[in-house]
């Protein structure tokens, strides 16, 4: 398996990636316009930084350059950690404001 | 062959996805998204990542979600928050997001493109390769890594602590 | 035969062989618990209660199908199906002999080697929790959701340990490929004894991940009604129970595989290769197989129970250091040889 070349990268040029990856975040990016429901935008969030992850690996296989991959080792991490952080702040305030809507927000004081 | 797994396994990657943004209940929105990582972790095996797909299972299926499902169930927050669902919105943002992803794809194709494809080694998706890399060349942000998850850490201690009542 | 045929045959054999292992440890269960305690345990059905499972089972077919009013029926049911998937799926990736040679070609009794199995056995292991968590919400019940979700913090808290004890043993083996692992522990070079401090963090992590005594506060009786599986019944109950059974066999193979040598012994290594060969290869896994269950029995009606706290104490402040010492000894140990 080390140096022939595996099947995909003949048959499917990396365009078609491209296009999976945009079409992920675009969606992605919707979810987080339109819904107001904090969990979900966050992980409407995390859509998102999946699918740049996809463009990063696949990047990364078809140049044959591990950057890319290392690259998305360290975005992984970073997901992890802000989603660990992201909730304890969503957690302290429903205790507070009691609903998960985001336009209860919208004001600054509590 | 191949190619016909490509574009199945990227519909329904696409399906998923949108079912997740879709989907009334919070709980069917997680799975859906476990179910969304499942499927990207697929299309890293088909690159030959193999580190990474399983990377991607561990870290953000076996964890990331798992932390997602405890605090809907603990909270209960499986209700659905916006009672009434307005269409003028969606169609507002699938014409905004539709625009943007034009906007990508059409800079992008007008990229200078390496083609044919530089012939050099398709192993570096392997476990021993990555792991040479990550230690050699990047062993830098390996450790402030490191750093960030104790920060991290720290800061979620200090928010979920209790206020003592004098 | 082609190897697609081949693999079909031996994926169906280790499938029957999982869930016929499985339904003979709850009949073995009851006669090790018996003869622990004094007693006979099952006798009634058929010669030395031989077909105690089977009545179990015809006994849970025939219960009443019951979905509690507010659920989510869809996640009711799959529940129990997605903890039987976890449990069956890690069986892929263990050698359960070397090869088996027919007509000159020879094909390896492992479902596929995978360049990260060890990986892919972990990874199995972290989404096992799932099957946990959505029966526990789908049954819409405090007890259910309390016990559920204990299950779920110990599983997840007793991994990292599971991961830190694996990772001294690929710094031994320097490849995550489990055949690897394993032909590296031919004659008398087991892991056991290269790693004896790994083996028993990852004996404590595999008893607390099966969710078998003294670590089985989620679904004890006495404490929560039933936990995560109180309101299921028939045979989606049967479903959870077995899937148990079968998470137990498939942590013993494991341990056999990882530290135990797999399927080598000193003797039977050094023949040539034959059906005879494969043949004893195949009896000396089973055999440590067999041996890892009956310890998981034994400890289970030995050990008292252990409380939360506790638990979770052992699980993030003994367990956790100690893997990691584990970690820089082996270093250690690799650097100065």
């Amino acid at each position: 398996m080390e140096n022939q070349v595996p099947e995909i990268f003949s048959i499917i040029p990396h365009t078609h990636y491209v296009l999976l990856s945009t079409i992920l975040f675009v969606v992605g990016l919707i979810g987080v316009m339109i819904r107001k429901n904090v969990i979900i935008m966050f992980m409407c969030i995390e859509i998102m930084l999946n699918a740049v992850n996809l463009m990063l690996t696949s990047t990364s296989a078809y140049y044959s350059h591990s950057g890319g991959q290392i690259m998305v080792f360290f975005t992984m991490a970073v997901a992890a950690a802000e989603v660990s952080v992201g909730l304890a702040i969503i957690v302290m305030i429903y205790k507070n404001l009691k609903t998960t809507n985001i336009d209860a927000f919208q004001k600054l004081k509590g | 062959m191949i190619d016909i797994i490509f574009y199945v396994l990227s519909a329904l990657t696409i399906i998923s996805a949108t079912m997740v943004i879709v989907s009334k209940h919070p709980i069917r929105s997680i799975l859906f998204l476990v179910l969304t990582f499942f499927l990207i972790s697929a299309h890293y095996v088909l690159l030959n990542a193999q580190f990474l797909a399983l990377v991607n299972i561990v870290v953000y299926a076996g964890a990331i979600m798992v932390l997602f499902l405890f605090v809907v169930m603990f909270l209960n927050l499986n209700e659905e928050v916006e009672k009434v669902r307005h269409y003028f919105p969606w169609f507002a943002a699938v014409i905004s997001g539709g625009s943007l992803m034009l906007i990508i794809t059409s800079a992008l194709d007008k990229s200078v493109l390496l083609s044919p494809y530089p012939v050099k080694d398709y192993s570096i998706g392997l476990v021993e390769n990555l792991g040479s890399v990550l230690y050699r060349e990047y062993l830098l942000p390996m450790e402030l890594s490191a750093v960030l998850f104790f920060i991290a850490m720290a800061g979620v201690m200090l928010l979920s602590r209790k206020e003592k009542v004098d | 035969m082609s190897i697609v045929v081949f693999k079909i045959i031996y994926i169906s054999v280790i499938f029957g062989l999982s869930l016929f292992i499985a339904m003979y440890s709850t009949y073995a269960e009851r006669k090790v618990a018996a003869f622990l305690q004094d007693r006979i345990g099952p006798n009634r059905a058929g010669p030395f209660g031989l077909l105690q499972p089977l009545a179990d089972g015809l006994k849970l077919f025939f219960k009443e199908e019951f979905i509690p009013a507010k659920s989510d029926k869809m996640l009711f049911l799959m529940g129990p199906g997605f903890f039987m998937i976890t449990a069956l799926m890690t069986s892929a990736v263990i050698p359960f002999g070397s090869e088996i040679t027919m007509d000159g070609v020879s094909y390896s009794l492992q479902g596929t080697d995978l360049n990260v199995g060890l990986l892919y056995i972990f990874g199995v292991v972290s989404l096992g929790v799932y099957g946990i968590l959505i029966g526990g919400w789908a049954s819409n019940n405090k007890f259910s959701l309390l016990g559920a979700i204990r299950a779920a913090s110990q599983n997840i808290s007793y991994e990292l340990a599971m991961g830190l004890s694996i990772i001294a043993l690929v710094m031994l083996s320097s490849s995550l490929s489990i055949k690897t692992i394993v032909d590296q522990q031919s004659g008398w070079h087991w892991n056991v004894f290269y790693q004896p401090l790994g083996f028993i963090i990852f004996l404590i992590c595999a008893f607390a991940e099966t969710n078998r005594a003294p670590f089985d506060l989620p679904e004890c009786e006495t404490e929560l009604v039933g936990g995560f599986h109180t309101e299921f019944s028939s045979m989606k109950l049967g479903f959870y129970l077995f899937a148990e059974y079968i998470n137990m066999f498939i942590s013993s193979a494991i341990l056999a595989t990882l530290y135990f040598g797999g399927y080598h012994f000193p003797f039977v290594s050094d023949m040539d290769s034959s059906w005879l060969r494969t043949l004893l290869e195949a009896v000396v896994i089973f055999g440590k197989i067999f041996f890892f269950i009956f310890l998981f029995m034994w400890i289970r009606w030995t050990l008292p129970r252990f409380r939360f706290d506790q638990l979770m104490n052992l699980g993030w402040k003994v367990l956790i250091p100690l893997a990691v010492v584990n970690i820089l000894l082996t270093g250690l140990f690799i650097l100065l040889k």
